[in-house]
């Protein structure tokens, strides 16, 4: 498409800093992404050395105080689900493979686009700098449950909530900027010839978790606003002395929270979908009951979030309905992990990579998947509700779209992104420290959730249940594997810089993929397209009878 | 497929739901905005159904001044309409004219808002003073907000269309700004009349 309605941008600002192009926003997303990832994992190591050696010096950061440890645990989740997840799997993912992939030159509001990424850049300042207020950053947990969240009077009440606070909703107000030019990308800038049933699952799966954040975040936006009240005006929403209810914020953060998991889920295994065909060299299995059991998924999100609130006081009726729809949910998100995994069914498998990280994430994804069932039984949930069984299952449950996904992304779609291929070696290096290392650190917890052990106590010790050999053992393994764990990225690391410098460069479709965006060269130029492309089938036409080749492309001439 | 088929893909235009893209990205955005005031309703009305005693803070609500911003509201909503269709049949003047008649009515609705802030509180019925009122200043302060971002854009939108620069921005508007009408709809029942 030479006609770009914008011209190319000059000068060093226009086109890196200030630009409205989707490739250069996706990068800034993917950059403070990660620079955020390493703030949360420094968090992490923060969080496992205290458990490990409660009351010692850490290493790197110093003391650590029950106020302060809060804090952390507070700061790493939250960087982790809304700084790390949101920009890295949405915002970046969604930004640079959207037009791309759909064969539009950008995306529909490129100038919204950019205001997104300013926005959500001034969020991170706002977050980051809670850490040197007076009171210190937020520490009510990443929830930010009232009574904690809404008085001056608990750690973190005094700036830290209302920074909190702040900076979520610009963040909110980016994604939901950001998800308007995702929706409408896709539904109306398709190449002639793309039906919505040929776009690419990490097309569908993207929009569907668009729309679901923008759905469900309103709630919450509300109950943001009625905590900044409580804290700056002396309202009462949620404090019982004055005729509020802390029960009702927990009602709206997890309307949305629990969507947002899903929001979270469905680009990673939109980044699953889209290399598993590749690397199988076979058609997705089920291409069409993969994206109804995201739409299905989609709803019923909607639809599960008091099973977060079993033994806060809710009403015992309303546990068995919320019961039953957590459990149903899982059928769909298993009709998409049997479809995958259908896929690769006599499939000519090569095990470059990025396959290795989609495959990863299936196995752990699993693990999470199924551990979900105990928490969401409330019979089993009243026992490992708030102890580390919790904190094992989500991070079984996250960890695989947020860190492998992502991971498998970055290997596929580098070379498009940067014109240069990863270091294969490395690569493979890090899988296998991530893969192991991941299950070092959390399988422990499992057990030590069983044993009773709660989430968010600074000092296990403090409790006679606790203080024993069998618990301080697990807590040594988990801490070996998350320093193996942040350890294990250095090759990441060093492959990401090495490469950007003199990796081999990549042709334009160094995969043998279908997908427009290995159509044009890598990195595509300003505008993407040189020539409008044409789409004549669907986007996995592979080992295809038509074909003398192994694959064929959605935009070749039939 | 045959080369006929492929032949009238070349040079066809880009795939699209048949909507305007403007248009969709208005429908989406108020998807969101609805489940934010939808949200908030949905707790008011439980709530309120729980607390009957919150009528005897409701019957202090200024219902005349509520009734005759009603009025404005719609109204104004009204010229909204007209401008549109003026944007419609290219008369652009006409266009902006309108809308500035809607921008009128905003204003007249935040004056007779301000007004009735200004003897609430000074009747000492200040956001802290029971829930209701908590209720009553978030829910109407929400929905202010609403209106002041509704005017900035139609002032934008109406300098530029006044030269003929993107009249289809004039309907993007006016949706938005029935649906601001819409959310007093439900506010004016729930938070005035029902005492």
């Amino acid at each position: 498409m030479a006609h770009s309605a914008h011209h190319p941008p000059v000068g060093f600002l226009g086109r890196y800093v200030f630009s409205t192009d989707h490739k250069v926003i996706a990068k800034q997303y993917l950059f403070t992404g990660i620079f955020m990832a390493l703030v949360g994992g420094f968090l992490a190591y923060v969080i496992r050395m205290q458990l490990t050696f409660p009351g010692e010096s850490i290493p790197g950061y110093g003391h650590v105080s029950f106020v302060h440890y809060n804090a952390v645990v507070t700061l790493h989740g939250t960087i982790m689900i809304f700084w790390v997840a949101m920009p890295v799997l949405l915002a970046a993912l969604a930004n640079f493979l959207i037009p791309l992939m759909i064969g539009a030159e950008d995306m529909a509001f490129p100038r919204l686009n950019m205001l997104s990424y300013w926005i959500f850049l001034l969020s991170t300042v706002v977050l980051l700098s809670s850490f040197f207020v007076p009171g210190g950053a937020a520490a009510g947990g990443w929830t930010s449950y009232p009574p904690l969240s809404g008085s001056a009077a608990f750690s973190g009440g005094q700036w830290g909530v209302s920074l909190w606070i702040l900076a979520v909703a610009l963040e909110f107000a980016a994604f939901l900027m950001g998800g308007i030019n995702f929706i409408t990308t896709a539904f109306n800038m398709r190449a002639p010839g793309m039906k919505l049933f040929d776009m690419p699952i990490m097309v569908w799966l993207q929009v569907v978790a668009a729309i679901v954040f923008m759905l469900s975040v309103g709630p919450l936006i509300a109950g943001a606003v009625m905590l900044l009240l409580d804290r700056l005006v002396g309202t009462g929403f949620f404090d019982p002395a004055a005729g509020g209810d802390p029960l009702l914020f927990q009602h709206l953060f997890w309307f949305f929270g629990h969507p947002e998991v899903y929001v979270v889920l469905l680009p990673g295994f939109g980044v699953i979908g889209e290399i598993l065909p590749v690397f199988s060299r076979k058609p997705i299995f089920g291409y069409r009951m993969i994206i109804y059991a995201t739409f299905v998924t989609g709803v019923m999100s909607f639809i599960v979030w008091a099973h977060h609130q079993f033994i806060a006081g809710i009403d015992p009726r309303l546990a068995t309905p919320f019961s039953i729809t957590t459990i149903l949910i899982s059928v769909p998100i298993a009709i998409m992990v049997f479809s995958y995994m259908a896929t690769l069914w006599r499939g000519s498998i090569e095990f470059k990579t990025p396959m290795l990280f989609a495959l990863g994430a299936l196995a752990v994804f699993l693990l999470g998947g199924v551990t979900g069932i105990h928490n969401g039984t409330p019979a089993a949930d009243i026992f490992l509700h708030d102890t580390y069984f919790v904190v094992a299952h989500f991070h079984y449950a996250l960890i695989p779209p947020v860190f492998f996904a992502f991971f498998a992304a970055m290997y596929y779609w580098f070379p498009k992104m940067f014109g240069r291929m990863l270091n294969e070696r490395l690569g493979v290096a890090h899988f296998v420290f991530t893969f192991f290392f991941m299950n070092l650190t959390f399988l422990p917890m499992f057990l030590l959730g069983f044993m009773g052990h709660q989430r968010r106590i600074a000092d296990p010790r403090v409790f006679d249940t606790l203080r024993n050999a069998q618990v301080e053992n697990l807590h040594w393994l988990a801490t070996i594997g998350a320093i193996g764990l942040l350890l294990g990225q250095i090759p990441f690391l060093v492959n990401l810089v090495m490469s950007l410098i003199r990796g081999e460069r990549a042709e334009a479709n160094p995969w043998r993929a279908n997908t427009l965006e290995w159509t044009v060269p890598s990195p595509p130029g300003h505008g993407n397209f040189e020539r409008q492309p044409v789409v004549y089938r669907g986007p996995y036409e592979y080992s295809s009878p038509e074909s003398s080749e192994d694959f064929l492309p959605q935009n070749a001439a039939p | 497929m045959d080369d006929s088929t492929v032949a009238k893909l070349e040079g066809a235009n880009l795939e699209d739901l048949g909507i305007p893209t403007g248009r969709l990205a208005m429908w989406w955005f108020l998807a969101s905005e609805i489940s934010i005031f939808g949200g908030l309703v949905c707790i008011f009305v439980l709530l309120r159904w729980r607390h009957p005693e919150w009528a005897s803070e409701a019957v202090h609500t200024i219902n005349a001044a509520g009734a005759l911003n009603t009025v404005v509201l719609l109204t104004s909503s009204l010229s909204a309409v007209l401008a549109h269709q003026a944007a419609e049949d290219g008369r652009y003047r006409k266009a902006a004219r309108l809308l500035g008649a809607t921008f009128g009515g905003g204003v007249i609705f935040l004056c007779v808002k301000a007004y009735e802030y200004s003897h609430e509180i000074h009747a000492g019925f200040v956001p802290a003073r029971s829930m209701f009122w908590s209720f009553y200043y978030l829910m109407t302060g929400l929905h202010a907000l609403h209106v002041i971002g509704g005017m900035v854009a139609m002032f934008v939108i109406m300098l530029s269309v006044r030269k003929g620069l993107n009249p289809q921005r004039v309907e993007y508007v006016g949706i938005y700004w029935h649906f601001v009408d819409i959310v007093w709809i439900f506010l004016f029942p729930l938070l005035y009349l029902a005492s």
